[in-house]
């Protein structure tokens, strides 16, 4: 019989690991993407103009945003502005992972950027603030993990949908579809005071700024509703600075 | 409907655009810090943004030539309830869904 005591369990490689994390995710991206293929069609799209949007733009929520503002007729500069101010989120992912990803070499770090998605930053900060030891290349293999179950599923159900398309009948309701999804995934952001603020500010704004022509009311509403949550942050910090002090 | 060259623009800005987000801070900027300001309005965005491009389509349903809706508006309520309660994105959609289709057979 061997005496020998087994070494320390080898970590499952990071990759797997990444895959594994992701995975639930899947429950949420399957449907979203499938909700952009049924959407994209209807508005008009062919399925080659619809999966070039998936593919190129691989981030629901703005492209949702775009859709819907060339629908209402928007002119192309506000549809961008719109849609890219809905992906600001991603430059903040970006500017997050760079403490621990920023290391890989140029073209690494560029071919990453493509795959910078909700649900891989989500995985990935979580996992990187975990496991510090962690070295660059497990780092590396960990994030292409988590966008592997991710993006492949976000082109084929984009594809599905697209097909499905105009075969969904009316009384589905399907245009209330958009609205729903977008308020299921706002509602569990708003943890804080200064999220709530900023989600209140967003909705009155663009209540009012609605004769404003263009589709300019959004992108108003949005840039003010930003500055709010941001002071609200700064006036709750300042009122528990200033409780820490009295203590 | 959708003008085909403005399409194309829109898909191929977006792409490049959204790359670019993407890429400026781990690509270009590097270690160097980012100010404390811009994280500070950057943390927002998503909570700005989504609420303000959903309101309206909410308080004026284009699928009811623009008259508030009850079933939609008790949809909303309910999808954003969910949320809130249970922080499930899943369970929220689907909550909204049922309110959605039962307030219609009711209602309508």
């Amino acid at each position: 019989m061997s005496t020998t005591t087994p070494k320390t369990q080898p970590a499952r490689p990071a990759f797997w690991r990444g895959c594994a994390d992701s995975a639930p995710f899947l429950l949420v991206v399957g449907p979203f993407a499938v909700l952009f293929g049924v959407l994209a069609t209807e508005a008009g799209l062919n399925v080659t103009e619809t999966m070039a949007f998936s593919i190129a733009v691989i981030a629901g929520a703005a492209q949702f945003t775009a859709l819907q503002l060339m629908v209402e007729d928007a002119p192309t500069l506000i549809i961008l502005a719109s849609a890219l101010a809905v992906n600001l989120r991603m430059a903040m992912y970006s500017a997050s992972l760079t403490p621990y990803l920023g290391a890989a070499p140029l073209w690494q770090r560029a071919f990453l950027s493509y795959f910078i998605l909700d649900q891989s930053y989500a995985c990935s900060i979580v996992e990187f603030e975990k496991r510090p030891q962690l070295s660059i290349s497990e780092r590396l293999a960990y994030f292409a993990g988590t966008s592997m179950p991710i993006v492949p599923a976000w082109y084929i159900f984009t594809y599905a949908g697209a097909v499905l398309g105009t075969q969904i009948p009316e009384a589905w309701a399907l245009d209330f579809a958009l609205p729903i999804t977008f308020l299921a995934l706002v509602a569990p952001m708003l943890r804080t005071p200064a999220h709530v603020v900023a989600a209140l500010v967003s909705i009155v704004v663009s209540l009012l700024m609605a004769w404003v022509p263009y589709s300019l009311g959004l992108l108003i509403a949005g840039l003010v509703a930003m500055i709010a949550g941001a002071q609200t942050e700064l006036y709750f910090d300042h009122k528990n600075a200033a409780k820490g002090l009295a203590q | 409907m959708i003008d085909q060259t403005q399409l194309w623009i829109v898909i191929i800005g977006l792409g490049l655009g959204s790359f670019l987000l993407r890429f400026t801070f781990i690509g270009l900027v590097g270690g160097r810090p980012i100010p404390e300001w811009m994280l500070r309005h950057l943390r927002y965005t998503a909570v700005a943004i989504l609420p303000a491009l959903v309101a309206p389509l909410v308080a004026w349903p284009a699928a009811t030539d623009g008259q508030l809706d009850p079933p939609r508006l008790l949809a909303a309520a309910a999808t954003l309830a969910v949320g809130l309660a249970t922080r499930n994105v899943f369970g929220a959609i689907l909550a909204g869904a049922l309110v959605l289709y039962s307030s219609m057979y009711l209602l309508g």
